[in-house]
């Protein structure tokens, strides 16, 4: 048995290797559009910064969404501000321009064409990072596009395009300056971009070498990749504290691929399931919470909508659930993704392979029809053999190559999780009351469960219940449902349920009270029947309750455990707990504090007693020093040892070591200087008297 | 036999007497304070004795104050004792000095201990 389940486990391990993970993407759809409105709007009518309303303004704009034109009059007199302004930096002053781009302000005489172009081209000549790079010539770029007719150049356009390419790395990211050696995968995207930038300003002026030398860092960077199981694709940086998270850098890196790809000198060949694997990684997010991301994903997929490489096409399912008992066809969509329509291909449905049989496939090659009005392809014909239960859908679309304007490219095979359900049967459901030893039927009821029965059994603790039924597929094929229980419920609200096996004939369960009198907490009287029957395949899941049965069952020994209480009010399980007592140590045992004070007392009497002893010696402080020159030193002697004492007695009440340690280290000096003048003078004062 | 032992150790203390008596006072006055300090342990142990030793570190930290603050005095004594030849070049102030520097020492390992 060990055996076949592991030989079971080792073939399921192969299966989903081979299979790989199946799941469903979707295009950009209205539910994004109603989100952003609630993301991007401000609600005082004003975006904090020209960089916030630029990220809103253009995702409002791609995904269609009108603007508010209070709100665009605001933002338009933030950016002829900033424009007429000669103070203003270059990163705001291309925010400016990207906002004036979309929303189209009138400038009117406060901005000076030439002033903003100066300062851009001088923000070129004086750059020393990536971003001054990235600001100054895009910006450029955008006022060539806003201002047609503009005479603008870029000044030694090769120089530009070196002194950016010197910031790039052998493993295809870039850093941010020649001071900073971290290198980023966002920054490789800014870079590019950059590139592009300098490409469209002064198209023949850079040489085909340079920008084959870009052509193979870009290959490179794609080399560095990442992946996960379902065939997305996307870019991550490898520092662990980087700034950028993957959508924001994976954005990042399409933007800047696109922008250089559509100058018309470059050609560029990427891999295609590494297009749509990104495609499917920035759809994968499905709506994000944050602004930022939201705009990064939306950027990017209008990047990929619409570029001069390759076009991801995308295969959605409205509905992954196929209904046997409903005959209606099965819906697939094929479209970019931002949701415009796809041109003209087929939709093959190229294998349907179900969980349980996993090696054959049920539907092989069928093509599916197209519905002009809709714009979706569907499956409305099912083989005789399709039952339900799970499936993974294999779809291949075929593209006709008449005369497309652009390149599509699709995954190879797009595998979505189908789940077919349909009305199982239920057949011979009967509930049976048997004598244990011989087997024979005592009582018997046929049961209707579709609808609750009014069944009244009785039995006592010598018998047997059994309930048996037989579900069947709509293809006729022994249905095993994933919940079959059966609950019997006595009149003290106490309840057992039990499970229903199914075996290849029928499902049936038995229960010998013999065995279960303990279980049951001896108590008899009636118990109601519940039969709970449901599976994610099964239309009509049923819960019916049958009837009730009367146990006659032997009175409780001594032993036996007792019904748990059932409390009346079922959310009482929320309510207060009973109080935790905690056990704590024993506090040692004091001695009494009479004791306790005699014995302070007594300590008291061997100091009393050196007091005495010392008067009785005649000790005396005649040769304290008299002169004023060494009373002092003496005197402070005196009172920096008292002070070092009274410290300790402080340390005990209430400081801690370090503090004391800090003040004794500044005594300890000050007692140092004092003491060493004193005994020096004691020292000297005695000499004289030896040597007199 | 009995009586020349009482006889030879009464002669004996009161020869111990006479000669203590000779000695410098500033000997004395050290010998006095060993006394006291030693006496202040005898009544630590005795309190210990009668109701247990609960806090250890207690009874340790007041016990070896007194020892080690004896400890100090016997090495003061020795070597302001003009009789001992071996300190005859030390200054009885170096000594004194030292030994107040190690008494403030040892008192803040002792307060340290004292819990």
């Amino acid at each position: 048995m060990m055996a076949g389940s592991g030989l079971r486990f080792l073939v399921l391990i192969l299966a989903v290797a081979i299979c790989g993970a199946a799941s469903v993407f979707q295009p950009i759809s209205d539910s994004h559009r109603s989100a952003a409105v609630d993301v991007f709007l401000p609600v005082d009518g004003s975006y904090k910064s020209l960089g916030e309303a630029y990220e809103a303004l253009k995702t409002l704009e791609i995904l269609g969404i009108d603007k508010k034109s209070d709100l665009s009059s605001a933002t338009c007199e933030n950016v002829v501000k900033v424009l007429g302004s000669s103070s203003s930096t270059l990163k705001d002053a291309f925010y400016a321009l990207s906002v004036n781009g979309i929303l189209k302000c009138k400038t009117g005489e406060a901005v000076l064409l030439k002033d903003i172009v100066s300062q851009l081209q001088a923000g070129v000549k004086g750059a020393k990072s990536l971003l001054d790079f990235y600001y100054s010539v895009r910006g450029l770029v955008l006022v060539k596009e806003q201002f047609p007719g503009t005479v603008l150049s870029i000044g030694d356009a090769e120089a530009v395009f070196r002194s950016i390419k010197t910031l790039s790395q052998t493993d295809g990211r870039w850093r941010y300056s020649s001071n900073n050696p971290e290198s980023s995968t966002f920054a490789a995207g800014l870079a590019f971009e950059t590139l592009a930038g300098v490409i469209s300003l002064a198209p023949s002026e850079i040489d085909q070498s340079l920008i084959q030398t870009l052509k193979t860092g870009i290959l490179k960077l794609f080399d560095g990749i990442q992946k996960y199981d379902d065939g997305t694709f996307y870019f991550d940086e490898k520092s662990v504290d980087a700034s950028q998270g993957p959508i924001s850098t994976t954005a990042s890196v399409i933007k800047g691929i696109t922008s250089f790809a559509a100058s018309e000198s470059t050609g560029l060949n990427l891999p295609g399931d590494k297009i749509v694997g990104l495609a499917k990684f920035l759809l994968g997010v499905g709506i994000p919470g944050d602004a930022k991301d939201f705009f990064n994903q939306i950027d990017a997929l209008a990047c990929l909508e619409d570029n001069r490489f390759s076009v991801p096409l995308i295969l959605s399912l409205p509905s992954t659930v196929i209904s046997l008992s409903k005959k209606e066809p099965l819906k697939v969509k094929v479209s970019t993704v931002l949701g415009s329509t796809a041109p003209a291909l087929s939709v093959k449905l190229a294998q349907a392979i179900s969980s349980r049989t996993k090696d054959s496939s049920v539907i092989n090659n069928q093509e599916l029809k197209f519905d002009a009005d809709s714009a979706t392809y569907f499956l409305d014909s099912f083989p005789k053999n399709f039952d339900v239960g799970k499936y993974t859908f294999i779809f291949e679309i075929v593209l006709d190559d008449s005369a497309n304007e652009k390149v599509y490219i699709t995954e190879a095979q797009t595998k979505v999780p189908i789940a077919a359900t349909g009305v199982i049967s239920i057949e011979n459901a009967e509930i049976a009351v048997l004598d244990s030893d011989i087997g024979s039927v005592e009582s018997q009821k046929k049961l209707d469960l579709t609808k609750d029965g009014a069944v009244a059994l009785s039995a006592n603790h010598l018998q047997k219940l059994r309930l048996s039924f037989q579900l069947t597929s709509p293809l006729g094929h022994v249905f095993k449902p994933h919940q079959a229980f059966f609950k019997l419920k006595h009149e003290s609200q106490v309840e057992h349920i039990f499970l229903v096996k199914t075996s290849a004939k029928k499902s049936e369960l038995v229960l010998d009270f013999l065995g279960l009198v303990e279980k049951l907490y001896y108590l008899s009287g009636k118990y109601e029947i519940q039969l709970t029957i449901g599976d994610a395949s099964m239309e009509n899941s049923l819960l019916s309750n049958i009837g009730h049965i009367e146990l006659d069952l032997p009175e409780r020994p001594e032993k036996a455990p007792r019904p748990p209480v059932q409390s009346t009010e079922p959310l009482s399980r929320y309510g207060p707990k009973a109080e935790i007592s905690h056990i704590f140590r024993i506090p040692e045992k004091l001695p009494a504090k009479q004791l306790s004070l005699v014995f302070l007392g007594l300590i008291v009497l061997p100091f009393i007693g050196f007091l005495i002893g010392l008067t009785q010696l005649g000790a005396n402080i005649k040769s304290f020093p008299s002169s004023a020159g060494s009373a002092i030193p003496a005197l402070l002697f005196h009172v920096g040892i008292a002070a070092v004492l009274l410290l300790y007695v402080l340390f005990w009440w209430k400081l801690d070591l370090f503090t004391t340690l800090k003040g004794v280290s500044l005594l300890g000096v000050f007692l140092l200087f004092v003491g060493h003048r004193t005994l020096s003078q004691l020292a000297a004062a005695s000499n004289k008297l030896k040597s007199a | 036999m009995v009586k020349s032992t009482t006889k030879d150790a009464q002669d004996l203390f009161h020869s111990l007497r006479s000669t203590y008596v000779a000695t410098p006072t500033n000997l004395k006055i050290i010998d006095l304070y060993v006394c006291f300090a030693v006496f202040t342990a005898l009544i630590q142990v005795a309190y210990m004795a009668l109701v247990g030793s609960f806090p250890f570190n207690s009874f340790l930290s007041g016990v070896l104050s007194c020892i080690g603050t004896a400890v100090l005095a016997v090495c003061l004594r020795i070597q302001v004792n003009k009789e001992n030849k071996e300190f005859k070049d030390l200054a009885p102030e170096r000594a004194f000095a030292d030994f107040v520097l190690c008494n403030l020492v040892l008192h803040l390992v002792i307060i340290n201990f004292l819990g």
